[in-house]
């Protein structure tokens, strides 16, 4: 027969704390010594600590399956995994660091849409949401993607060469160049109110093209990309992509399309013109004053180790399709 | 080498000095390996949205100026406080700076350049904001080595000299922040300006030092 004596100092069962409140507190604890450790150093975690607080999840835009002709040309390129062309992103709109577009837009509305091309051209069109995918035949396009901070991709995107709309809208004699602006909506684009998380470039954001540019064969009008709709991050619901140069002329989520006669004003030409030119062709032999354009970190994945660093080709590897614009151009004078 | 005080051993609720910087050292320990540790968990379990890469390089770079800024807070803090045990703990947050700005330059090397150490050292060369930052982290380097007791009791007089050096290294790293951003030039600020305020509580020291670099040149 066994006697338990009781000492008072003995912990009484109604004192024992439940295995579930228990397990609960430690992950808070967990939890609180991150974030004490992150005030002090960096945001070392993923996900932004106020997820912790709350438990919504934010919901995430839909994209919708497109037909297309699928690209025969190009297939042999390893392409970048799909998660990572739509988690790692420059889109300043929703925040300057690469994996804030993809959590910031997700509320992002494209449609209804207005794209209007306006300018030196006898037949202005505005295309609506629908005209985007119906105006002209959709075709798929394996593209290298070359950005100037020296990363890389490759990206099966979808859309209609812009040729055939400069086509349609019939640019005058004067129309020299092609001016393009993304949508100015402080109220959806938080980086456009706010400076910190903005990066402090001036928006609405601007890009330009010599009409000659932007009339060759390889200048896309992308409205989707791996089969599907573009999501917000990428430049929904429709974006520029002009392979032979440096990521940031992509303009992304463009509202207006200009013919103008003279060499438009651009984003990043206008924030710091030595290190981001007009033409802004890629170029192993003219380096960004801070880095080196010679090779390239092209990432294929979302490991640490899914990326391998390659040279840099002139005009991307285009420039079969493009030099000859650029025949009677000093390039490390027009960068 | 810390000096125990011997207490009488009267259970009070006042922590003598010796355990206060043990307690505090432990935090150190802490705060400064769990981040560390759970990002690079995150990046080797490609669980890191955004560019990798880039993101441990930020994350160790700017973790090493804080702890450098924090390290820098300690005698002035203690001072103003009167709080000499604060001064126990400096050596460690001085090597736990040298370690971030150790795995930033390892990141560069390593997973942005892959490797390449000839594209590393012509980068080094070529980018002034990489020369400052490296000419920085050899410096913190050379603090950091001679922060060993031994060695530290063999210099005698002339490690306090060589570890005035820290000061300019602040402003070093103070500038390679600033360069080194490619637009928002907010935060850069931010961190020049709370570099220069723990630099003015320095103003006579820093003065002599300065005047006695130039005093050489002119002998009376």
């Amino acid at each position: 027969m066994l006697i338990k004596l009781t000492r008072r100092s003995d912990i009484k069962e109604s004192h024992v704390t439940d295995e579930e409140v228990y397990l609960q507190r430690r992950q808070l604890l967990k939890q609180f010594g991150f974030l004490g450790a992150g005030a002090l150093l960096a945001s070392a975690s993923n996900q932004s600590y106020a997820s912790w607080f709350s438990d919504e999840k934010q919901s995430q835009f839909k994209t919708t399956p497109l037909k297309y002709k699928a690209d025969s040309q190009n297939s042999s390129l390893i392409l970048t995994d799909e998660a990572k062309v739509i988690s790692h992103n420059n889109f300043y709109e929703f925040g300057a660091k690469k994996e804030q577009p993809a959590q910031l837009s997700q509320s992002f509305k494209v449609n209804p849409w207005q794209l209007k091309v306006t300018g030196e051209c006898e037949n202005p069109i505005t295309l609506d949401y629908d005209d985007l995918f119906s105006m002209f035949a959709i075709e798929e396009r394996i593209y290298r993607l070359r950005c100037v901070e020296a990363w890389s991709m490759v990206i099966p995107w979808l859309g209609f060469p812009l040729a055939k709309l400069i086509a349609k809208a019939k640019p005058t004699s004067k129309a020299k160049y092609v001016a393009f602006e993304t949508l100015y909506d402080p109220e959806q684009m938080p980086g456009q109110t706010n400076r910190r998380l903005g990066g402090g470039i001036s928006y609405p954001y601007k890009e330009g093209l010599r009409l000659d540019e932007a009339s060759n064969p390889l200048t896309l009008m992308s409205v989707g990309l791996y089969g599907k709709t573009l999501p917000p991050q990428n430049g929904a619901p429709i974006r520029l992509v002009v392979p032979w140069k440096y990521g940031f002329k992509s303009i992304k989520s463009i509202v207006g399309i200009r013919f103008v006669e003279h060499q438009p004003a651009t984003t990043w030409n206008d924030l710091a013109p030595q290190e981001y030119g007009f033409y802004a062709n890629v170029n192993p032999n003219h380096d960004h004053p801070r880095w080196s354009q010679a090779s390239e970190r092209r990432i294929t994945g979302a490991g640490l180790f899914a990326a391998k660093r390659i040279d840099t080709l002139p005009f991307n590897g285009y420039g079969e399709q493009v030099a000859d614009m650029y025949q009677k151009m000093n390039l490390s004078q027009f960068y | 080498m810390t000096i125990v005080k011997l207490s009488k051993a009267a259970p009070s609720n006042k922590l003598s000095s010796s355990a206060k910087v043990t307690g505090l050292k432990v935090i150190i320990h802490i705060l400064a390996l769990l981040p560390v540790v759970q990002i690079y968990y995150l990046a080797f379990t490609a669980q890191i949205s955004g560019d990798v890469v880039q993101r441990l390089i930020h994350f160790t770079g700017i973790g090493a100026f804080n702890l450098l800024l924090i390290t820098l807070a300690v005698t002035p803090v203690a001072k103003r406080f009167k709080q000499g045990y604060l001064m126990q703990v400096k050596r460690l947050l001085g090597l736990y700076s040298f370690f971030y700005g150790l795995l930033h330059v390892l990141n560069f090397m390593l997973f942005d350049l892959q490797l390449d150490l000839a594209l590393f050292f012509a980068e080094v060369v070529k980018r002034p904001y990489i020369t400052i930052g490296m000419l920085a982290f050899i410096a913190l380097t050379a603090l950091a080595v001679t922060s060993i007791s031994r060695i530290k009791r063999r210099m005698g007089k002339r490690w306090q000299a060589l570890h005035n050096v820290i000061y300019l290294i602040a402003i070093l790293v103070a500038v390679h922040f600033y360069w080194s951003v490619k637009s928002e030039l907010t935060s850069p600020i931010f961190y020049f300006a709370i570099t220069l305020i723990l630099l003015s509580f320095r103003y006579k020291k820093l003065n002599a030092l300065i005047s006695s670099v130039f005093a050489r040149k002119s002998a009376p």
